[in-house]
């Protein structure tokens, strides 16, 4: 046996072969060595090595053999924080947190020397974060801190931590896959190497010979069940085409069979030895190409498309006459613009175990936006009803709308009750590029016209989205797509056609922005271009047009909305932007006449909540010791949900934040919520929270008046106590005299999404940009943002740094690049999310609204801050070198392609 | 990440410790790059198996370890005051797409195996006109050029079980005057483009190394400095217009206009 010392602990053990040292350490149970690449990346599996740091999954693990490993677990001393844990506990630089482990071994290390702290750009290559935007990462290393004090009575508005900061940053917080079962099974699909093929024969012997192999399990074997992986609280707005296994792949990367094995490696094994016969019929896909006679149909089934082809939806309306619009513009503007491809890269991949509990009940363990939805989904697929279920989250690492879809649970699940043993399914960085969900790539074709004063007179929109090979999400984005970039602007005559179209592309699914920022991208540029064609000014442009107050607030449909306006902030919002733009921060451009410079503008309007169901429900109890029990069904994965959740019914209730005790994500401990996504953290589940704290504090009021015989309106709420006219009765006390008579002290709200309110976002950016090499630089990243009160403002400013920086991968840096159907780059040294390197500081700022829909003043914050950033940028680029760039991404080259045939 | 179709290591002393060579079998330096792709090919093969030994140093004069060549930062290599070249090491460490945590493990040997048009150390030890000392599985060592080893995307010119013994930077190249320049798609990423120039004091002996642009190292050598037609001449005269390697971080005809661009800025440091 090899002898290993980690953390100063002596193991005896004996590495297979391969293994990495990541996995090595996970297997003695020190699981706060994260996994986020495993290809030496993303820097979240970091160790020390003798007090050197190495990226754990590229080292051997044989090569660890007698040497001091330490890990995230081994750094605090004597339950002390390392001053490094303790600096990203003050500047609270994470917030998923599944990268803070490697950031901090990395930063902690001696070899991260005052060389490294003055060049960040190049110290922190090797660790990435998707959540951040480096801000607070940076504030750490700077010894800044964010947080402030809780203080009863104060929770609403305060920049209060995360309540599970330190085991975060102590490796002791469990992810999905943070778990050690006896007897786990590991489970792993052979995927498609063909974009679109049926199966003939699958020739499974060779793979039930492979040593370790339990069980392989093909479209033979599963329920025919017709389902969506996307997760909605109504299943008929996504289409029912996906099985759980098909017998034909419409994408390269679609899960063909199953392995069930004692090991990951045995699995692997087994899906290799799989021998299955194709017959490769045709492909396509460009969602035109789709769309033409002759082209190969994706779902030949009549309960999916009908005879539209491969057209899933169309999305079509008219308010006034376009036409006549456009015979009244003295300026009109018509240009093609489109989006990429993008993957939500959360750190944490997907991932599900599922077991047999002693309840004789199913538990999923899984990392999801969504648990009760998947819930509900799996028992349809399964057969079973919901009671016998138990679907749950203990801390995700990110999500961004790419796990508010059911792709890893239903294998493990049905594993599981086949076999009476658990189940794990850990997918690869590889697989979340082949086989999880995209952005939407859209084309936007616009038309719009104005006056001489910049007033719109018409708008004419035409959207073709291309929803790859199953329809999940396809409507609602093509919706959302087609609605609030829209409906922004004030003008009498709209018309929009919007297609999503299958192709044989992995399926598309939610990604924060939801369909809005495609269209926002093309409509935001295009203003720009009319404002260029009429000498006027881009905020004045906006100013002009902006819905206000009173307007009708529609895009190309004139039925009813529930979209309000409880606050109104667009207009503080482009002072703000306008006026920081205008001071400058003292960064100039670089050097040099090849160096253009340019600035750019661009706003964003959000309906805070889908226009489908949405509803959420909370539960909260008084506790015997005068504390808070809340439970709420809505989902945290690092949006820092449940810190607003506590500090709602904190204020309601006059304590500390501390002093409520909250469960979320869970089907048995919370009640029903439909799921964190689509903004609904806040102004649906806040909102459930709020009305439940208010509730619980009628009920301790009621029982304290009749406990007292004070009168009523003399009974208040003192932190700890209640006060009944000139007697004060701790809160343990009166849970005592409660429980003498019966009384539980619980009580129960749901909450409801309408009517919706509207946040606003505006994007400033000045940047430099190389006519020779087509690099871009930022100089200045402004954004202001409308989203009520704050009600933690350095979460709030958190999810903006994370949203303008995903905002800026997608527009610079980020491409999936596809060769027939085929990924060519699903590693992150080939797709590259932002690093430190790539993301400017945003100087963020807040309108000062309070909203009269949302909970306490508050609206939804961390979806729509990524929808301005590509257009103004964009709008940044013709301004200085006067070309368009229309298509996503502005990388480099395409920047120097499209400035070298300029004539 | 874990490769599970690695049925056994071998840690021999020396290369004669291993037996005969089979299919499936591969020498492990840092394993940086190894561990960081699933590597299916050792699995058709019978039984893959490893053997481990540092496959390479830079033997030149006091060049120290590969460790310390990739470890230290600043200065990362010392050398005698008429080396002018020396701060290239760093540069091209620098250009390196990952973190100074795979400087703690990767070597130059590894790097230089792996044979990517961006292998930065490719960069470095082509444009020091070092040379390669290869131990064949049978047979007399034998050396080549690192310009010459280099022959495609992830090709070289190792025969099976062949290894990449040492790389020799003859002092006359580290003496020179050098110039370099690196672009990439996004900051700090992988070089689309990586020049370096050195020469002769006098202006003679011009010698353009163009890495990254292309599949493999090209080198051109002056007798004297050109003019910028020249210098463009010769490019196009080596390197015709499809010779340009094109993948994600960079197209083609990007990655040819870049290594105009770069090129004409090192000949007019240079000149």
């Amino acid at each position: 046996m090899s002898k290993f010392e980690v953390n100063g602990h002596l193991y005896a053990a004996e590495p297979q072969p391969g293994q990495c040292l990541r996995t090595f350490l996970r297997d003695l149970e020190v699981f706060g060595v994260k996994k986020g690449c495993d290809a030496g990346d993303c820097g979240a599996c970091t160790v020390w090595i003798d007090g050197k740091p190495f990226h754990s999954c590229l080292v051997p693990a044989f090569r660890g053999e007698g040497r001091k490993i330490t890990t995230i677990e081994g750094l605090a001393k004597d339950g002390k924080l390392h001053p490094l844990q303790q600096a990203f506990h003050d500047a609270q630089a994470f917030q998923c947190g599944f990268c803070a482990a490697g950031m901090i071994m990395t930063t902690a290390s001696a070899a991260f020397d005052e060389a490294h702290k003055a060049d960040l750009p190049h110290a922190l290559k090797g660790n990435l974060c998707r959540c951040t935007g480096y801000r607070s990462i940076h504030d750490a290393l700077q010894g800044k801190s964010n947080i402030e004090e809780d203080v009863a009575g104060q929770a609403c508005g305060a920049s209060l931590p995360n309540p599970f900061t330190d085991a975060i940053l102590t490796g002791k917080a469990r992810y999905t896959m943070d778990v050690a079962m006896e007897g786990m099974l590991h489970l792993k699909v052979l995927r498609s190497p063909h974009a679109h093929a049926r199966i003939t024969r699958i020739d499974r012997s060779r793979a039930q010979a492979v040593p370790g192999v339990i069980a392989v399990y093909t479209w033979e074997d599963l329920p025919r069940r017709l389902f969506s992986s996307a997760l909605h609280e109504d299943h008929l707005v996504d289409p029912d085409d996906t099985y759980m296994l098909d017998n034909v792949a419409r994408f390269a990367g679609q899960r063909i069979a199953a392995v069930v094995a004692e090991s990951e490696g045995a699995a692997e094994a087994g899906c290799r030895a799989l021998k299955v016969d194709y017959e490769i019929l045709p492909a396509v896909f460009d969602p035109v190409e789709a769309m033409e006679p002759g082209a190969p149909i994706l779902h030949n089934k009549e309960d999916v498309v009908g005879a539209n082809g491969n057209i899933f939806c169309t999305l079509q309306g008219e308010i006034g006459d376009v036409a006549k619009g456009f015979r009244e513009a003295d300026a009109v503007h018509e240009m093609t613009y489109s989006t990429s491809r993008v993957q939500h890269v959360h750190l944490e991949t997907h991932g599900s175990i599922a077991w047999k509990g002693d309840d004789n009940r199913w538990h999923v363990r899984t990392s999801s936006q969504a648990p009760f939805a998947v819930r509900t989904k799996l028992a349809y697929l399964m057969g079973v009803p919901t009671r016998d279920l138990h679907v749950f989250t203990e801390r995700v690492g990110g999500g961004f709308g790419g796990k508010q879809e059911m792709v890893s649970e239903d294998l493990a699940l049905f594993a599981a009750m086949k076999l009476g043993r658990p189940v794990k399914w850990e997918w690869t960085r590889e697989e979340e590029f082949h086989g999880a969900t995209t952005r939407h790539q859209m084309t936007t074709k616009v038309r719009i016209g104005a006056r001489k004063d910049g007033t719109l007179t018409a708008l004419d929109v035409h959207v073709v989205s291309n929803t790859g090979a199953y329809g999940g999400h396809g409507s609602e984005t093509l919706g959302a797509a087609m609605g609030a970039p829209l409906a922004v602007y004030r003008c009498d005559n709209k018309k929009g056609v919007g297609h999503a179209v299958y192709t044989n592309m992995v399926p598309a699914g939610g990604f924060r922005g939801y369909g809005a920022s495609q269209t926002t991208f093309a409509i935001e540029c295009a203003l720009e271009e009319l404002g260029r064609l009429l000498g006027i000014d881009p905020f004045t442009m906006r100013r002009r047009n902006v819905v206000k107050p009173g307007d009708n607030i529609e895009s190309i449909w004139k039925e009813p909305s529930d979209s309000h306006f409880g606050s109104y902030g667009i207009t503080e919002c482009l002072d703000i932007v306008e006026r920081e733009l205008a001071k400058g921060n003292g960064i100039g451009k670089p050097d040099g006449e090849e160096w253009a410079e340019g600035t750019g503008v661009a706003l964003a309007m959000l309906d805070c909540g889908p226009p489908t169901e949405h509803r959420s429900g909370a539960e909260m109890t008084l506790l015997a010791d005068g504390t808070y029990h809340l439970a709420v069904g809505s989902s945290e994965m690092g949006n820092g949900i449940t810190t607003a959740h506590m500090q709602i019914a904190a204020s309601i209730m006059g304590v500390r934040a501390s002093a409520i005790d909250i469960i979320n994500s869970d089907t048995d401990r919370a009640p029903y919520d439909t799921g964190t996504f689509a903004s609904t953290g806040t102004v649906v589940a806040g909102k459930a929270v709020h009305q439940t704290a208010e509730a619980m504090r009628e009920d301790i009021l009621d029982f304290a008046c009749r406990h007292t015989g004070a009168p009523r309106d003399t009974c208040r709420l003192d932190s700890d106590a209640v006060v009944c006219g000139n007697k004060r009765i701790a809160l343990s006390d009166l849970f005592a005299a409660g429980t003498k008579v019966g009384h539980r002290f619980a009580v129960s709200r749901k909450a409801y999404l309408s009517p919706r309110t509207i946040a606003f976002n505006v994007q400033g950016v000045r940047l430099a940009v190389h006519r020779v090499t087509g690099e871009i630089r930022i100089l200045h990243s402004v954004h202001a943002a409308d989203i009520g009160v704050p009600i933690n403002p350095m979460q709030c400013r958190g999810q903006l740094d994370g949203a303008v920086a995903m905002g800026y991968g997608w527009a610079l840096t980020e491409n999936m690049v596809y060769e027939e159907g085929h990924m060519v780059n699903p590693q992150l040294r080939n797709y590259r999310i932002p690093a430190f390197a790539d993301t400017p500081r945003t100087d963020i700022f807040f309108a000062d609204t309070h909203d009269l829909i949302g909970p306490l003043g508050a609206k939804s914050q961390g979806e729509c801050g990524i929808n301005p950033v590509a257009p103004a940028i964009g709008n940044a680029l013709v301004d200085a070198v006067g070309v368009r760039f229309a298509h996503l991404p502005f990388t480099p080259d395409r920047i120097y392609t499209k400035l070298a045939a300029k004539p | 990440m874990n490769l599970n179709t690695i049925t056994e290591v071998k840690r021999p002393g020396s290369a004669d410790q291993i037996g005969q060579w089979r299919d499936g079998y591969a020498w492990l330096a840092g394993g940086t790059w190894l561990f960081s792709e699933p590597q299916i090919r050792h699995q058709h093969a019978d039984r893959p198996r490893w053997a481990r030994l540092d496959s390479a140093h830079c033997d030149s004069r006091r060049a120290g370890n590969r460790r310390d060549l990739l470890r230290r930062r600043s200065p990362c290599l010392q050398g005698p005051a008429d080396w002018r070249a020396v701060p290239l090491f760093r540069d091209c460490i620098d250009a390196f797409l990952m973190s100074f945590k795979i400087w703690n493990a990767a070597t130059v040997g590894g790097n230089i195996c792996m044979s990517l048009p961006a292998g930065a150390m490719i960069s470095l030890t082509a444009a020091l006109e070092g040379v390669c000392t290869l131990w064949p599985r049978d047979g007399q060592p034998r050396t080549l050029p690192v310009v010459d080893f280099v022959t495609g995307n992830h090709k070289n010119v190792l025969q099976k079980g062949e290894l990449l013994r040492s790389i020799h930077l003859p002092a006359r190249a580290l003496s020179r005057r050098y110039a370099m320049r690196q672009m990439s798609l996004t900051r700090l990423g992988r070089s689309a483009a990586l020049l370096v120039g050195t020469v002769n004091d006098g202006g003679t002996d011009f010698v353009l190394t163009i890495t990254a642009s292309t599949p493999r190292p090209v080198q051109l050598r002056f007798a004297k400095m050109p003019s910028a037609e020249e210098l463009r001449h010769a490019i196009n005269e080596q390197l015709p217009g499809d010779g340009y390697f094109q993948d994600v971080h960079g197209s083609a005809r990007y990655k040819r206009h870049l290594t105009y661009y770069l090129a004409e800025q090192i000949r007019a440091e240079l000149a």
